[in-house]
Parts: structure tokens; sequence; C-alpha cells
């Protein structure tokens, strides 16, 4: 129990995908400008990472390691998170119009997002169980939201100061995500000395 | 040679194969039918998603009409768009009716005043984030004029510090509406020309101590109305357009004269 409690806080906060890792910054920039949509974009990447890990792991261990081909798991999963998110999508429109309206504009936006990549490689290359994987996972989607609520709170602050012209848009963003990454470094160490 | 150069690329191909299957079958099998007369309405519509006709855009507003909803709801398309609509459907064509915005505050100069200076960027988006604004009351104009820009015909003017909607120009297409940060402003009929004009969720004390212009939700109106068209809610007088005729009763007794014939 500790151990996924371990996992989970350092996914959220010292191992955050967006702040320290450096993952999935495209939506982070793109997505973060008004709060409704960036907590939309957050849940459903969190719901994609979790899916496409409890997907992936058994790919590997069990149609990849088997043969020794280890060094194809990114196209493997490219495929098929490509095919599952497309699945899902679909399914959801079916069955769940509601969730479909609020999550479906952002389901294609997230088929090859490098964060869904990222942690379903990451979760092979740490060594981590199924179950460690999906915690894992799940943690690091709300490390995303985390990052990206936060994140949109300040833009929506962002837009409306007086910044020098030479700031404006994308620089003035830049930089205050820089600094929120910067401050997300003070959590490393926190999280193992608490549950470690 | 076949565990190194043949097996990768068959169990590619396999798994190919399946993801495309599974995904054929999926639509085929699962896939939501649109309807064909939605999508006729669809490309009718202007495809602006203003949100004027009160659906959450055009592709909702289409599958409302598909369902029997009204189809002189799109307020941008007006008469024509009006009468595709009904020809698609198969119905009567009906008038659009005209909507005008209003907005709720008379909170001018010397009925109101200044909580602080305010020294940032000159708009009601910028004022607002600081305490709710500059005015003295939370809920009233603040007279930066978000709403005038954002009109594509100049019907907004901000007047005496408060804005003032030109009815000769406004469509009623509700661009300035989702501008305003205090949702001030209302689209409601052109027919129906009676407006409560405040916004205020204060108690009457309360109101009166931030605008003497203020509704103090005394209640006078509601039981004057012949026609149960006018209430209070939240100690704010609320005109319900479906009922209300302007007869103008509630304009003669509104003690602090906050209901208005605007045009």
């Amino acid at each position: 129990m500790q151990n996924f409690l371990l996992i989970f806080f350092s996914a959220i906060l010292v191992n955050n995908f967006v702040l320290s890792k450096f993952l999935g910054i495209c939506p982070f920039l793109g997505v973060s400008k008004k709060l409704n949509s960036a907590f939309g974009m957050s849940v459903a990447v969190t719901f994609v990472m979790v899916m496409s890990t409890a997907i992936t792991y058994p790919i590997y261990n069990g149609l990849l390691a088997p043969f020794g081909l280890e060094y194809l798991n990114k196209i493997a999963f490219i495929l098929v998170i490509a095919m599952f998110v497309q699945l899902v999508e679909i399914v959801i429109k079916r069955f769940m119009p509601p969730l479909y309206t609020s999550l479906g504009v952002y389901l294609p936006l997230i088929t090859t997002n490098c964060a869904v990549l990222g942690v379903t490689v990451l979760n092979i290359d740490e060594g981590y169980t199924f179950w460690e994987s999906i915690v894992n996972s799940f943690g690091a989607g709300v490390g995303f939201l985390l990052a990206m609520v936060l994140f949109s709170g300040i833009r929506e602050k962002l837009e409306q100061s007086n910044i020098p012209k030479a700031f404006k848009g994308m620089p003035s963003t830049l930089v205050a995500a820089s600094l929120l990454a910067v401050s997300f470094m003070g959590f490393s160490g926190i999280v193992e000395n608490i549950f470690g | 040679m076949f565990e190194v150069y043949i097996l990768p690329v068959l169990i590619f191909v396999v798994l190919g194969l399946i993801a495309g299957l599974l995904l054929s079958f999926a639509s085929a099998y699962l896939g939501v039918k649109t309807d064909e007369k939605e999508e006729a309405v669809r490309s009718a519509l202007p495809g602006i998603n203003c949100g004027a006709c009160g659906f959450s855009g055009c592709d909702d507003y289409a599958k409302a009409v598909a369902g029997g909803e009204k189809t002189n709801l799109c307020v941008p398309g007006g008469g024509k768009t009006a009468q595709d609509l009904a020809a698609i459907m198969g119905t009567e064509a009906e008038d659009v009716e005209k909507n005008v915005a209003v907005v709720r505050c008379n909170g001018i100069h010397g009925a109101t005043g200044k909580k602080y200076e305010y020294t940032g960027t000159p708009s009601c988006a910028g004022a607002n984030k600081y305490y709710s604004g500059d005015g003295q009351c939370p809920y009233g104009c603040l007279g930066y004029g978000d709403c005038t820009h954002a009109c594509i015909f100049d019907a907004l003017h901000v007047i005496d510090g408060v804005a003032y909607v030109d009815p000769e120009k406004c469509t009623g297409c509700g661009q300035c509406a989702q501008e305003c940060p205090k949702g001030l402003i209302d689209i409601k009929p052109l027919s129906k020309p009676v407006v409560v004009i405040c916004a205020s969720q204060q108690n009457g004390k309360n109101t009166r101590a931030a605008c003497t212009n203020g509704c103090i939700g005394c209640r006078k109106c509601e039981k004057t109305c012949p026609y149960d068209a006018i209430h209070v809610d939240n100690f704010l007088a609320r005109i319900d357009y479906e009922k209300c005729t302007a007869c103008g009763k509630c304009v003669e007794v509104c003690p602090v004269s906050c209901i208005h014939r605007c045009y």
C-alpha cells in the first residue's frame, strides 16, 4: 500500500509529467487558456493514460518480450493506443453521450500525445508491475491535471495584466511556465521522506 | 532468420489487421447514425456557433430542430434560414422573433460610486479580477466597455459610466452578453420594451447603500402585475417575457424607478 502511495504522489508532485519530465507540453500551452477546457482535456488525458497502460502492459509482456522484440515497443504502443482511443470514442459516443460532449473534442487530440506514450514506455522502463503501472499512470494524469489547472489560472490573470509589448503572448506564457516548473522542484525529496 | 525478421513483421501485420477490423466493426455496429435531416439542417445554419438560439452551438440546434424544435430560433440567419429550415423539415415557416440586448444596470455617476481607484488595464474583465471590480455595487456595470468592443454593429455605448444598447442597431446576436464579466446583458424580445434595469441580488439595505437606482426587492411590482409576469427572487425583480404584455403598470409603481420602458 505504501509503495502505491509513494508511486502515486511522486507521479503527481516530484515526477510531474509536464513540469519535471517536460512531456505533453503542447496541450499544456495550447489548451490552457481557459480553465474549463484545461480541466476537460486533463480528465480525458488521465482516462486515456490509465486505459492505454492497461492495454499496453499485457501487449509488452505477452507479445513483445517473449520473442525478444522489446525494441519495437514504441511502434506497437502507438498503434495500440491510437486504435484504442478511436474505439473508446466510438463506444462513449454511442453509450454515454453526455460524457462524449464533454470529453469528445479532446479525445482525437490525445491519440498520439507524447505524455500518453511516455507514461506507457516509462512504466516498462521503471520495471513496474501491472498494478503499479496503473497507479503510476493515474498519478501522472492527476499531475497533468494539477499542472493544467494551475497554469490556466495563471494565464487567465496574465491575459489581463499590463505586460511590456515584447513579452505579450507566448513569451510571458513560457516564462510563467518555467517559473511554475521551478516551484515544483521544491517537492523533490518530500514525498520519499513521507512515504519511503 | 525467422525470429529476427519475419516474426516482427508478422506480429505487426496481425496487430494492424486486428486493430483495423475492430475499428471498422465498431463503427459499423456501434456507430451513431446521424440523421439525414439533421445534417441538412446543420448545413443550412450559418455555423458561427453564437448561441443566440439558446443551444450550445449550431450542431446542438440542428439536432434539436431535427427532433421537432422551432425553426425560427436562429438570430443571425434571420428569415432566410428560418424558411430554409422549415422547407427541410416540411413545416410552415414562422417569422424570426427579433431580439434585442439590454444592459441591466442603471448605476450612473451620482447614483453609485467607486470602491477604489482602479489603475490596471482598462477592461471590465481586468477590473473584475480585483475584488469584483471597482464599482460600489458588486453586480453593476463597470463601464470599461468590453461589450462595446464585442459589438460588431456599433450598438453599445458607455454613457455616464453605464453601457446602453441602441435598439435601432442591435440585432440581438448576444456576443456582448458573452463578453460581460458580470453577466449583466440579457437578450429579450424586441416587442416587450419593459425591463428591470438592475441586477443586484443584495438585500434592500445593502443595495441602497451601494446605489440609489437599485432594485430593493420590495415586491410592489409583483403585487401590481395583473399577468403574474414579474417576480422577485433574491431581492431582484425579474420579468417573464412569455407572460409580459408591456402594460407598464409595474413601471408606475416602482418606488426606486428601476423598471423602465426602454424605448
